[in-house]
């Protein structure tokens, strides 16, 4: 900004705001930064809508680390009093069923929310060169959110929880090698007990918070060093041809307008839809009826139950879980195997693989809901 | 240079060596006991050889009941004959509580639809193996489950 419209700036808050602006850029050298905000940009074209999906996950994000901070205040991570102390939050806490609603509807908003950005970013071929390494701190978000869903799951102590973390540790308990070591690890003994509650309380709102970051910090750099993926018809294009919006203040204002409303769904299902607490976790009472995992893994539950005991020689969870392994390691590695195909008919091949999955995912999902 | 790395490592290549070495053991240093502090301590199991679970008139024919072995659960059924049977109650197929279904007659695991007959072994569904089988003894009227041989 220059001296003369500096002085010229009439009103006192402007002369404050450019005061402020000079003393920060005396020490900052925020020129170049402002820069490049100036020059960021969306591309406009039919799929822009996808590019929202991304913020729509930080702010779910910053929901939940909101809603845990308020919710540590009162919870106690031990066998004997966590139960009742999410009763307690639930019953006497001013608002403390709403703030447990909340951070139970974000987790899952955030996580079908991620399941989005992630399939858009595959159909849109957008992990491609350059951006690999943005997919991968991608899918490493997306299995830390997972990681963050399967240890919250357990900390109310329910009937529910239990048997779900009792399942969710033994599959690991089936990973050739490492698995018994790693059950122990993650149970902090051989069964399900205090001290499994004990550690995913740990994990839960220390280590994983800190993990998440890091790779938030890495995805976000790597978004803002290269831009916004264009599509790849673009390549063809004339720079002029190409459409954009700015990001400052056009996008970031309707990515605003669009945390607003997911803000409004989020208080709609938290307050009419209350977070249900159930039963207190009885290592001595049988599974209940009906009992299922979170919708997310409800995909790989339904599978789990068609495989049988025993295939030929090998025992039938640990090819479920070789199963899921190399699917889920696969489509981790997609821009590895993509650059290997052939072009012509490399981006139909990815999209049918793509459809496979979903309706896969979805097929297998709306049996185990419908089986309740 | 082919001579010199012939001649073996330069002064260079062989503190990088010693470098890499002494981060590797350093590292280790930290790892080893970080692991070893998660892998919790063994604690003394208490050792139970039987459990007295009650008056065999007070239990109802056609039941299921899970009862507290040591640290494990049992589920002991009590016939329509009359007849006991006692199993551990974790389902071979990933761990889940199973319970007895008056409905079917058969040992059900909620979990992933696993079932098992009142001998423990399996009927359908995925669990590989049959459910380990625990002894009951009647003395007097009182049941009494104890750990079988096998």
């Amino acid at each position: 900004m220059s001296k003369e419209k500096l002085h010229s700036s009439s009103t006192e808050t402007g002369k404050a705001d450019s005061a402020i602006n000079k003393w920060l850029d005396d020490r900052f050298q925020l020129a170049a930064l402002r820069e490049f905000a100036k020059h960021k940009s969306v591309p406009k074209f039919r799929e822009t809508i996808w590019y929202y999906f991304g913020g729509i996950a930080l702010l779910l994000f910053l929901v939940q680390v909101c809603t845990g901070i308020l919710l540590v205040m009162y919870y106690k991570g031990t066998e004997d009093s966590a139960f009742e102390s999410v009763r307690f939050i639930d019953a006497k806490v001013n608002f403390g069923w709403l703030i447990r609603s909340i951070h139970s509807w974000s987790a899952n908003l955030m996580i079908l929310a991620i399941f989005i950005h992630m399939f858009s970013i595959y159909f849109l071929k957008s992990f491609r060169k350059p951006r690999e390494l943005t997919w991968y701190t991608g899918i490493g978000l997306l299995f830390v959110t997972m990681a963050f869903g399967f240890s919250g799951y357990l900390l109310p102590w329910n009937e529910l929880a239990y048997f779900a973390t009792k399942v969710g540790t033994d599959i690991t308990g089936q990973v050739p090698v490492v698995g018994k070591f790693m059950l122990t690890l993650m149970r902090g003994g051989a069964d399900v007990t205090g001290a499994t509650l004990s550690r995913f309380f740990g994990i839960h709102v220390a280590l994983f918070p800190g993990i998440f970051a890091i790779f938030l910090m890495l995805h976000l750099l790597f978004i803002q060093r290269q831009g916004m993926s264009e599509p790849e018809e673009w390549a063809k294009l004339d720079p002029k041809e190409k459409k954009t919006i700015p990001f400052f203040p056009n996008f970031m204002l309707r990515e605003l307008l669009i945390w607003l409303i997911v803000i409004n769904i989020l208080a709609v299902l938290a307050v009419y839809f209350p977070w249900e607490l159930g039963k207190k976790a009885d290592a001595f009472a049988s599974a209940p009826q009906g009992i299922k995992p979170e919708w997310y893994f409800l995909f790989m539950f339904q599978i789990l139950k068609y495989i049988p005991g025993k295939v030929w020689l090998f025992d039938g969870e640990v090819l479920g879980v070789l199963f899921f392994g190399v699917g889920i390691g696969l489509w981790v590695l997609v821009p590895f195997w993509d650059s290997k195909i052939k072009s012509g008919h490399r981006n139909k091949i990815l999209t049918y693989i793509g459809i496979g999955i979903v309706v896969f995912m979805i097929t297998f999902t709306t049996i185990a809901w419908i089986a309740g | 240079m082919n001579d010199e790395t012939k001649k073996g490592k330069t002064r260079r290549e062989f503190l990088n060596d010693v470098l890499i070495g002494g981060f590797g053991a350093w590292m280790m240093a930290i790892l080893y006991p970080v692991i070893s502090y998660l892998d919790p301590p063994k604690s003394k199991e208490v050792k139970v050889s039987q459990v007295n679970i009650g008056k065999s008139s007070e239990i109802e024919k056609n039941s299921g009941k899970i009862i507290r072995f040591g640290e494990k659960p049992v589920l002991v059924i009590k016939k329509n004959n009359g007849e006991y049977s006692a199993f551990m109650a974790e389902c071979t197929h990933l761990n889940c509580t199973v319970q007895y279904r008056k409905d079917l007659g058969l040992i059900y695991c909620a979990c992933h639809n696993g079932k098992y007959d009142l001998n423990g072994k399996v009927v359908s569904g995925p669990p590989p193996a049959p459910l380990q089988k625990y002894e009951v003894a009647l003395k007097g009227d009182e049941v009494i489950v104890y750990k079988g041989e096998g």
